[in-house]
């Protein structure tokens, strides 16, 4: 709509999916420990209630989005479908490797996170294809969402991250919003942590660790000057973010 | 004398001054606004609300490029799109081309053969049936550019190695100030080099404008929101080649304006599209087409050094302030003025030397914005006295009030403070205001807000402070004036005047006074428009002080009126007759008659001007009675920073202002704590990013305004201590709460993270590197 | 639905529910939001636009139970939906203890995003009815002020609240 409303984009198609019910509907599994979420469940669903229990990662990240409007409005799929970077959803599914179901004229297929996002604004969608819902792991163990802007609510993450614990495998996972074309995985800051400590169970963490971790994870960042801040200053952020967020996870 | 805002005594206690018992709605209570009830149910009619039958839309082809020569002009395409009702260029401007408040130096459109000056400049406009269709006809218009490389540098102006931009040159003013003794060195000094980015006004209520063309378009009648309808209609004329009394300004209402409204913008082109079509004409801009359309807050580089004794106290300021004000003049020089002649602040200071420059450049044009120029210098000074309080080992508060300006000191244009002073008490009124409870366990309540960015462990608190002095009304000889028409019929007054309501209540306040001048409940006001004569602009803080003047002495002459006629008809002696509430009193004899009565079937109907006393030009060496009178206030801010992010969240200010007398305590309350919010702003996240020229953050996404979450709680006290030279004894209160408190929430900022941070608003990055 | 984009007025017709009364809107651009076909088709200029994209709040309704922006629902979608506009609060003309509670508190300047703030505030007030300061403050983020730095209409906020549970 902002499309239209500012840049003048014309309008060949348009087909509502307002008053699809099936896309605004949410289900957990217990026996499989998956939570599927409709690709038009609003975010202000997300924000409390069952899903921020089950995923409380994906409702800290919910309650950035825009504005408490914006959340009423918006949705997984809406993200998924712009795929911008600093879309407030995407480094959640990115960090718990979300699976997306996508529905196209030639039915129904599943991409992985790691397959779905490709580039600045640039998805894996096929021409007539639509995210039809998303399925993301139910886990044991702390997670959480934390987002820079320069203003206290309603702003755009100038660089965000999700880190997500599972204390079943031991693994800590890591994802980057803003600071790349793309969602960015942290793959070999992950590696050297579960390598370095032990993630299963709640041992204290070593300060020296946690800003280890949070240098490695500056390096995987890929940031960009624009004129919302800096590529020097969003590196840096992304580290004091997961230097952070793993501090909480052993508080 | 002074009163907690929000404490019901200060309304009771300034009343019974004048009215007792307090009477409703007369000055000195929270009277009721008369646009209230509209405004809360959505039924006033703001600008962009209004429609007339038969109506077309406009809109307006701009530049995309900051310096540029148009080549060619070619519409053939855009005529072809169905619904396309006009297009006009420079061609159809049949009147002068350019127009300007200062200096008519503004095209109205950019001509071929000529040069686009800065990006978003106009080069058409359309008129159709849709929106849609005026964008597809825009898109349609193909324009060839000689592109140039745009001047973006001050300095490069001053220095003289910039190509000329416009052939009225690059330089809008220089003025010097030059007082006292120059050879005069402190045994402390203090030196820095300060930058203050551009702000926009971000009013909510973007420009709009309806034309209705007269029958034969011999005429035509504008509906639209400015600051100053007469300052309009005679620009508008000009660039139409009609006489004034031919264009008809009716004020729209009003979305807020903060400086951007004193600029014409599209009240030519619609007039334009009117005639071209013989049809009535909307144009409403888009926010994006906002940030091009007016004019914002001058970018500014101001280095000061300032030399005190060895007790802190000033003994000589240096300081040289450029402006960058774009690619037109606008009220630029007048914007220098008023920074270089604050460069003092609320400060006693016998010596000065003062370089002021304001500039051409292709980038956004600049003008009026609440503060207008004096923002800026006191971001530099207040940002100096924390320095020198450090130097000297003092307090922010010691250092300040051993240097507090008084009544009868000598400015350093050598014009001497008669106003009201009450600096010093600003100063320890705010300092007595409780400070905020220690840090928040809400996360939400810690910077980064809803990001979840902090615990507390990360943040660390600041105190900050910051005073002002800001002028009063116009400046520099220029002839100010209001005029407001009072007329009594039947008990009910009725009052008209040319005075924009742009939301700060001036209208609520024309009824307070006419309330309590003429003993009436009632009062109608008449439609805001170019009827009457000029009440100058809603700008500078002027108009309770003037237009409240010119209603008051409307309101009094009309009571004259009606005293003369009760002696006459009552054969009571006239030198016994007053006003006392609502009723007439012979005080010889005790009797009594209400106006109501006394008016009945009578009609009494004055006009007033109210003029200030004149004012002078700057000599040379800044020398001259330039202002009218000043207003002071302190601010104390409290921030909580998270020095590794960066991220900001103001917790508490503490404001004490000097506003002669509250006339509406509730409204001045709004005004301060609105002004607040956009001195916050502009200290923490408000600028047009401007790279080459170019605008890079036209919306509201990446133009970030402060929310609800960013803005804290507000803790005031008012000084009431009245004006003698102000006609109801009261100070303008629009302006000063935006000014100090962006350098209060700077220097609490730098007493958190200990780092110098000269420019604002202070992003991110600089907090968290460097 | 669809439509072709190729006149800015298509032959089609679509009815929305706004204020309990079904509105027929007819010729329309298919890319109209749901504020301008408010705003300029059906004549209720009470939700305003400042911004386009969301940014502001100024364009607040009430969609299906939710408070949304105006300005980002394409108005040939919202077929089916109930929509509630400032209009609709109290259509006999009587003042709602919000829309009083802001006269009262001094919450009204130049009255742009009253409109917005006025149906964000009765929303807040139907999910929360007695909210903290904090709880407001998030809330009612997603509308922007310029005037007022938001200390009126708190307050006004908090009048209601105490009102509602009677405490005054």
């Amino acid at each position: 709509m902002v499309e239209v409303n500012l840049h003048g984009r014309a309008l060949s198609t348009v087909i509502s999916l307002r008053q699809v019910t099936e896309l605004r509907e949410w289900q957990y599994r217990p026996t499989i420990s998956r939570l599927t979420i409709g690709a038009g469940v609003p975010y202000a669903q997300m924000e409390s209630g069952e899903i921020a229990r089950l995923v409380p990662a994906l409702s800290q990240a919910a309650r950035t989005v825009g504005s408490p409007q914006i959340r009423a409005a918006g949705t997984l799929g809406g993200n998924l479908g712009t795929c911008s970077p600093a879309g407030d959803g995407l480094p959640v599914l990115a960090a718990l490797d979300a699976i997306i179901h996508v529905i196209g004229p030639d039915g129904a297929r599943d991409i992985e996170w790691a397959d779905f996002m490709v580039g600045v604004k640039k998805n894996s969608l096929l021409p007539g294809e639509f995210v039809h819902s998303v399925s993301l792991p139910v886990l044991e163990g702390w997670q959480g969402y934390a987002k820079v802007g320069t203003r206290n609510a309603m702003v755009i993450a100038t660089a965000s991250a999700c880190l997500v614990r599972d204390s079943d495998e031991g693994l800590v996972t890591v994802a980057l919003g803003a600071v790349g074309p793309t969602v960015i995985r942290c793959r070999q800051a992950e590696k050297w942590l579960a390598s370095t400590i032990d993630l299963r169970h709640g041992a204290a963490l070593d300060a020296d660790i946690a800003n280890e971790f949070g240098r490695r994870v500056r390096l995987e960042a890929l940031p960009i000057d624009d004129h919302r801040s800096t590529a020097e200053y969003r590196r840096h952020a992304v580290g004091v973010l997961a230097t952070r967020l793993l501090v909480r996870s052993f508080a | 004398m002074s009163t907690r805002a929000n404490a019901s005594n200060a309304s009771t206690a300034k009343t019974n001054l004048i009215d007792s018992p307090p009477r409703h709605g007369v000055l000195g209570t929270n009277a009721a606004r008369p646009d209230g009830i509209a405004k809360v149910q959505g039924g006033f009619a703001f600008s962009n609300d209004m429609w007339a039958e038969n109506m077309l839309f406009g809109a307006t082809l701009r530049s995309p490029h900051p310096f540029a020569t148009v080549v060619s002009i070619d519409v053939t395409e855009a005529w072809k799109i169905a619904g396309v009702e006009a297009i006009i260029t420079a061609e159809d401007v049949p009147g002068k081309s350019t127009y300007g408040l200062i200096m008519t130096d503004q095209p109205v459109f950019a001509a071929v053969g000529d040069d686009v000056r800065y990006a978003g400049e106009p080069i058409a406009a359309v008129a159709a049936d849709h929106p849609e269709t005026c964008r597809r006809a825009l898109a349609a218009i193909k324009v060839v550019y000689n592109v140039k490389v745009p001047v973006t540098n001050a300095e490069d102006c001053i220095a003289d190695r910039a190509p000329l931009i416009h052939p009225d040159g690059n330089i809008f003013r220089h003025q010097r100030i030059v007082c006292g003794d120059q050879s005069v060195v402190g045994e402390i000094q203090v030196e820095g080099e300060y930058e203050v980015g551009m702000q926009d006004q971000a009013f909510l209520g973007l420009e709009s404008a309806l034309a209705v063309p007269d029958s034969g378009n011999t005429g035509i009648e504008l509906y639209v929101a400015t600051q100053w309808l007469h300052e309009d209609r005679h620009q508008i004329a000009e660039c139409l080649g009609l006489a004034e009394d031919k264009v008809r300004l009716v004020l729209g209402g009003v979305g807020g304006a903060f400086g951007a409204r004193e600029d014409i913008s599209l009240q030519v082109h619609t007039c334009l599209l009117a005639f071209a079509t013989s049809r009535p004409v909307r144009i409403s801009y888009g926010r994006e087409e906002s940030f091009y359309g007016h004019v914002h807050r001058h970018p500014a580089k101001i280095w000061m050094r300032h030399h005190a004794d060895r007790d802190g106290r000033i003994v000589k300021i240096e300081s040289r302030m450029v402006l960058d004000g774009g690619a037109y003049c606008s009220t630029s020089p007048a914007v220098l003025i008023n920074g270089i002649t604050h460069t003092q602040g609320p400060y006693k200071c016998d010596n000065a030397v003062v370089d002021g420059w304001a500039v051409r450049t292709n980038n956004p044009p600049c003008g009026a914005m609440r503060g207008f120029g004096v923002v800026q210098a006191c971001y530099a000074h207040e940002s100096q006295m924390e320095k020198l309080a450090v130097a000297v080992g003092k307090s922010s508060v010691e250092v300040r009030l051993l240097n507090a300006m008084e009544t009868g000191d000598r400015l350093i244009t050598g014009q001497i403070m008669d106003s009201v002073a009450p600096v010093a008490e600003c100063i320890r009124a705010t300092d007595a205001i409780a400070l905020p409870e220690p840090l928040s366990a809400s996360p939400l309540a810690l910077p980064g807000g809803t990001g979840l960015t902090a615990d507390q462990s990360h943040i660390r608190r600041g105190i900050g402070w910051g005073v002002s002095m800001k002028n009063l009304m116009y400046s520099e000889g220029f002839d100010d004036f209001s005029t407001a028409r009072c007329r009594l019929e039947d008990g009910v007054a009725s009052l008209k005047f040319a005075t924009s309501e742009v939301g700060q209540g001036f209208t609520m306040l024309a009824q307070q006074i006419a309330r309590s001048v003429l003993g009436v409940d009632d009062v109608i006001l008449e439609t805001i428009d170019t009827s009457v004569g000029s009440a100058g602009s809603t700008s500078a803080s002027r108009q309770t002080w003037m237009s409240g003047g010119a209603v008051q002495a409307a309101c009094q002459s009309v009571l004259a009126d009606l005293l003369d006629h009760v002696s006459t008809a009552k054969a009571w002696t006239r030198e016994f007759i007053e006003l006392e509430n609502t009723d007439i009193v012979n005080r010889s004899t005790g009797e009594r008659i209400s106006v109501h009565e006394a008016s009945s079937g009578q009609r009494f109907e004055r006009t007033e001007e109210y003029r200030h006393p004149p004012t002078e030009d700057l000599d040379e060496n800044g020398q001259g009675n330039c202002h009218v009178a000043f207003a002071f206030v302190a601010h104390r801010a409290v921030v909580d920073v998270d020095p590794e992010l960066g991220l900001i969240k103001v917790v508490q200010i503490a404001t004490a202002q000097d506003v002669g007398r509250a006339l509406n305590p509730l409204s001045v309350q709004g005004q301060i704590e609105g002004g607040i919010a956009q001195g916050l702003g502009l200290a923490v996240m408000e600028e047009i990013v401007v790279q080459d020229g170019k605008v890079r953050n036209p919306s509201f996404t990446d133009y970030l305004l402060p929310t609800f979450l960013d803005m804290p709680v507000v803790d005031m006290v008012l000084i009431e201590e009245h004006e003698p030279k102000s006609p109801l004894g009261a100070k303008g209160v629009g302006e000063p709460p935006c000014i100090s408190v962006t350098p209060a929430i700077a220097n609490a900022i730098r007493q958190a993270v200990g780092r110098d941070l000269p420019r604002v608003p202070i992003r991110p990055f600089d907090i968290a590197l460097g | 639905m669809s439509t072709s984009d190729t006149n800015t007025s298509a032959n089609e017709m679509y009815t929305l529910r706004v204020n309990g009364r079904d509105c027929d809107v007819q010729d329309a651009w298919i890319g109209e939001s749901l504020l301008y076909v408010l705003r300029e088709r059906l004549g209720l200029p009470g939700s305003k636009g400042a911004c386009e994209q969301g940014e502001c709040g100024s364009c607040t309704v009430i969609m299906d139970g939710s408070a949304v922006c105006s300005c980002l629902v394409l108005a040939a979608s919202a077929t089916g939906s109930d929509i509630h506009t400032v209009e609709g609060l109290s259509p006999d003309g009587s003042l709602t203890d919000v829309q009083s509670a802001f006269l009262e508190a001094g919450g009204v300047q130049c009255g742009f995003c009253t409109p917005g703030f006025i149906v964000a505030v009765h929303h807040l007030l139907e999910e929360i009815p007695d909210p903290s300061e904090e709880a407001i403050r998030e809330a009612l983020s997603g509308n922007i002020c310029r005037c007022t730095g938001y200390g009126r209409i708190l307050e006004a906020v908090q009048i209601v609240a105490a009102q509602r549970r009677g405490t005054v």
